[in-house]
Formats: structure tokens, C-alpha cells, sequence
């Protein structure tokens, strides 16, 4: 289970990481944030915000429909 | 790069219609997600997305790119249709319905992000007097410099674009 959950569902480019960053700066290192997503851009998008801020991408899920990520926040 | 390694960016805004406002904004409030240092110099018709009150507009008027989805197909407008009063607040209207429906975020709610960012914005103080703004027109938060003060802020940026 992740610490915290968002439900970025029905967003668009780019506010599931702006909600992501948001999320993640009221959280403590090492505590992982859930993310949905049904934005297909959010998969490149999130790795990429991973690498530049270095926090992890400790999971990703793809159904088809919905794109599920868990991040844990760098310490 | 600033002396502790944190990566920066620079945008010059020059286009103030409904859909040239998108990459500015977007980029900037992406880029302080990213953890950079932004600043945003809007100077001529880029300077009104400073103003308190947005009203942003789009026209169809000589822009062939610009296709509508429209019962399955893609449809351009021929420029004497802009001729045609209200087909341009047609357009916008259209446009922002199109948005919604998308979730694309609105300008106003992607500035509020860039002011919470601590986005730094500078509005053209020649454009100011061009066409006679003054602060009280403009949202808090924002700072009046001249092309020296981009110059600067350029020299130190990592990025810098001109939109």
C-alpha cells in the first residue's frame, strides 16, 4: 500500500505532475505516492520527471486503460 | 546552473491569444515541477496574462493549421469566415468547450500554479507604458524589469525560450 494516493484520472498534459509534485512536497522521504492516470503521455512523462527530480519509480502498470504508477520521494 | 546545482529556465512570452498561451505556461509550471529555477518575461501582446481579469480570444483568421474536430472529420476555416462577426468568439468558445471536455487545464488555473510555484514573472516595463497598464491592473506577485533584466536572467539560465 502507498502512503498516499492521487487520482489523476481524466487529466490532461501536464497537470498529473503538477499534482504529482504538489502531493510529493507534502510527504516525507521515503514515502511512496500512488498515481492514476488515464493521460497515455503520463507513462514518458512520469519517468522523465523521476529522472530529472530524482525521486523513484518504484512501480508501473498499464491496462490499456488506466496507467498506475508508484513513486517513492527521494531523500 | 546555480552554485548548488539547481537547473533553470527562461521563457519570453510574446503572444496573449487563448491558444498561444498554452506553451509558456505549461512549460513553466512543468519545469518548477521538474525543481528549476523559472522566470517569465512577458512583454507585448503576452504582457495582458499578467492582467487581474483574463479574456483570453483565439482567431481561425490566417492560421491554415488550425483544424477543428468536427463530426469525425477535421475542418479549417477560410479567412473571410473571420469576417463574419461572432465566428471568432465562436472559435473560443469551441476551443475552451473542447478543453474542458479533455481536461486540459484552463490559463487561470495554470498561472495560480505558476504564481504558487514561485514562478518569477517580469512584465515589460516598456510594454507597460505602450499601451498605459499599470500594476494595480496586474496580479500580485510580479516584478517590472527591461530587456537588461532578461539579459541577465538569460546569462544564468540553463534554458531559454522564446515564445
Amino acid at each position: 500500500m502507498a502512503d498516499q494516493v492521487l487520482d489523476a484520472k481524466g487529466l490532461n498534459c501536464p497537470l498529473p505532475i503538477l499534482r504529482a509534485k504538489k502531493a510529493l512536497a507534502g510527504m516525507a522521504a521515503g514515502q511512496t505516492l500512488e498515481i492514476l492516470a488515464t493521460d497515455p503521455g503520463s507513462i514518458k512523462d512520469f519517468e522523465a520527471f523521476c529522472r530529472t527530480t530524482g525521486h523513484s519509480l518504484v512501480e508501473q502498470q498499464n491496462d490499456g486503460k488506466i496507467f498506475r504508477f508508484v513513486i517513492r520521494k527521494a531523500g | 546552473m546555480s552554485a548548488d546545482g539547481t537547473k533553470s529556465m527562461s521563457i519570453i512570452v510574446t503572444k496573449g491569444t487563448l491558444d498561444w498561451a498554452y506553451p509558456p505556461f505549461i512549460l513553466s509550471t512543468t519545469a518548477a515541477a521538474l525543481g528549476l529555477n523559472v522566470t517569465m518575461f512577458f512583454t507585448f501582446y503576452g504582457l495582458p496574462l499578467l492582467l487581474k481579469k483574463l479574456d483570453l480570444q483565439m482567431s481561425p483568421l490566417g492560421n491554415p493549421a488550425m483544424k477543428m474536430p468536427m463530426a469525425g472529420m477535421h475542418m479549417g476555416m477560410p479567412n473571410i469566415m473571420s469576417m463574419i462577426p461572432f465566428v471568432d468568439a465562436g472559435a473560443t468558445a469551441m476551443m475552451q468547450n473542447m478543453m474542458k471536455k479533455k481536461g486540459v487545464a484552463s490559463i487561470e488555473e495554470l498561472r495560480s500554479l505558476a504564481v504558487e510555484s514561485d514562478i518569477r514573472m517580469i512584465a515589460c516595463q516598456m510594454t507597460m507604458d505602450l499601451f498605459e497598464y499599470s500594476l494595480d491592473d496586474m496580479i500580485g506577485g510580479i516584478e517590472l524589469g527591461g530587456a537588461a533584466t532578461y539579459i541577465e536572467v538569460a546569462t544564468q539560465s540553463d534554458i531559454n525560450l522564446f515564445i
